[in-house]
């Protein structure tokens, strides 16, 4: 066995407990899954005192309907989400999400409220001990320089989740307990912030416990894909999520946010500059290039940030185009 | 237990024998398994969560023991390579990884059978595609994967023959 370091474990039976505990205890770091957080112990990135595993509350682990849509537990595994057949039928691009995070052992026990709590990402951060140790560290993790941009005092480590863009075309709200056992609503697009090194605006004790997708914007047509190197198993290089509604042959609404191309999964500003207007050659070529132009990735993965750039405004263009038909 | 205390009591079964044991809280389930209990069948491959050799069955689905704590195996069924074989004789999948060739250097082995009987078990009846989607959490360095697809169908088409053979 390789560097584990000491922890305790605490598996609450209750949000609340969990909560609490987790702003109570020193160095302490929720864990679902693990299938993030797990690997990250694994490499000394993190080296918590104690985990919080959130696994044992049965509270945030199921699909709810009722007149304002669809209630996601945060617990449900990403599995539950994309075979769920409400969730496959009036929000698609969310279960295509789903289905395309890592593999499918990952998919039956990684959870909902992990991927979108996921660490950002970088070639230089996602690496063993010895490999980090040996470069010195980086901005992210105990270095002084990033080695994406060593001018700066700035982490670009990528947002790589795959469920968030296809939960924001849907204007996606969670709710989060905090330690003083309030809950609160929020719009999902406030979890995130532009910062590679601190991109959620969780604070200690904050547990996500639910996600939800409004009723007003079921059934709207909607896909995700992904472009990443190994077809089987791979984080996104870049990610697009579309959301279409099409009336009379022209653009009634649409929505379209990305993830692996920014710290955070971002909503394309601007999109909605084709509303009242046919999609054709033009109008697509338009789209695309807009989001080439908010997409900002770095040198944080073994592909090249150009290419993830283009590939990013093609799988947008391309999205939008099937689901006009 | 106190707080300094970092151990759990884990009450489990693993091969369908009850167990209970006081593990450290950063004990991993493949730790468990191998070193605790000895069964060293499950295979670790890499360091967390990118080749599947490790996947055993909790609770019937497949999962990392490599990405698993002992401790949150708390009340559940845990199955390994180990437990398939019935009085010596080899499953459906042992018997069509042997058949058709699908083991090589041998060391995705296990963990692709545990992910086999995982996705069997749910889908009795799985496309070519089904397969290459349900091991798809699972690398092979040396088959090419064809022989792997190969050993899957023929588990598949036995465990149907002994089916409608029990039937009849
Ligand atoms: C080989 C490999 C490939 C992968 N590929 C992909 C991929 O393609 N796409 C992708 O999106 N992910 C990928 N992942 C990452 C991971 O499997 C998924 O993102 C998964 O959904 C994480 O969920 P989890 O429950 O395992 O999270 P954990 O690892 O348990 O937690 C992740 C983070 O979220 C926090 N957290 C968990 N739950 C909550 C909560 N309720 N409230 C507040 N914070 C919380 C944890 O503290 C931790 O910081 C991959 C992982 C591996 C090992
Ligand atoms: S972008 Fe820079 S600071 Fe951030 S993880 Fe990569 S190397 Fe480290
Ligand atoms: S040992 Fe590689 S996935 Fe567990
Ligand atoms: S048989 Fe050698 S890795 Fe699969």
């Amino acid at each position: 066995m390789e560097f584990m370091p000491d922890f305790k474990l605490h598996r609450p039976a209750t949000a609340a407990e969990a909560a609490k505990l987790r702003a109570d205890t020193e160095d302490a770091l929720f864990v679902a899954g693990g299938t993030d957080m797990l690997v990250n112990v694994r490499r000394g990135i993190e080296q918590p005192k104690a985990l919080i595993d959130v696994t044992a509350i049965d509270d945030i682990k199921s699909i709810a309907e009722d007149e304002d849509g669809l209630h996601i537990g945060a617990g449900v595994t990403l599995r539950d989400l994309a075979t769920n057949e409400l969730v496959q039928r009036d929000y698609p691009a969310v279960a295509q999400a789903a289905r395309a995070v890592a593999g499918p052992t990952h998919q039956d026990y990684g959870t909902v409220g992990g991927n979108l709590c996921l660490d950002t990402r970088c070639l230089f951060y996602n690496q063993s001990e010895w490999w980090r140790q040996s470069n010195d560290y980086c901005l992210k993790e105990r270095g002084e320089i990033c080695h994406v941009a060593p001018g700066g005092k700035r982490c670009f480590a990528a947002f790589s989740g795959d469920v968030a863009p296809a939960m924001l075309v849907y204007d996606a709200e969670i709710d989060i307990l905090g330690a003083n056992g309030e809950l609160r609503r929020q719009p999902l697009t406030e979890l995130y912030r532009n910062d590679g090194l601190n991109h959620l605006t969780l604070e200690p004790g904050d547990l996500v416990t639910a996600v939800h997708l409004p009723k007003s914007l079921a059934e709207q047509p909607s896909a995700y894909e992904k472009a990443r190197i190994r077809g089987s198993i791979d984080f996104p290089l870049a990610g697009a999520a579309v959301r279409l509604v099409m009336d009379g042959g022209k653009v009634a609404n649409i929505k379209i946010a990305l993830t692996g191309v920014n710290p955070y999964p971002q909503v394309v500003k601007g999109a909605d500059t084709a509303i009242g207007k046919p999609l054709d050659e033009d109008a697509l070529d338009a789209l695309r290039e807009n989001v080439r132009k908010q997409a900002k990735p770095m040198r944080t993965t073994t592909v090249a940030p150009w290419y993830r750039r283009r590939v990013v405004g093609a799988l947008a263009r391309r999205l939008t185009a099937q689901l006009a038909g | 237990m106190t707080d300094t205390d970092h151990r759990t009591i884990v009450s489990c079964s693993v091969n369908g024998r009850r167990r209970d044991d006081v593990v450290p809280d950063n004990m991993l389930l493949v730790d468990y398994l191998r070193e605790h209990i000895g069964l060293t069948g499950t295979k670790i491959g890499c360091d967390g969560g990118e080749c599947g050799c490790c996947t055993v069955l909790v609770d019937g689905r497949p999962r990392h023991a490599c990405l698993t704590l002992a401790a949150v195996c708390n009340g559940t069924d845990i199955e390994t390579i180990e437990a398939l074989d019935r009085s010596g004789r080899l499953n459906a999948l042992q018997r069509g990884f042997n058949e058709k060739l699908g083991a090589q250097c041998g060391f995705c082995t296990p963990g692709m059978i545990m992910a086999a009987e995982g996705l069997l078990r749910d889908n009795p009846d799985p496309t070519e595609d089904d397969i290459r989607q349900g091991l798809a959490a699972n690398i092979c360095r040396c088959t090419g994967y064809v022989k792997i697809i190969e050993a899957v169908q023929f588990a598949a088409a036995e465990l149907k023959n002994e089916k409608t053979g029990a039937a009849a």
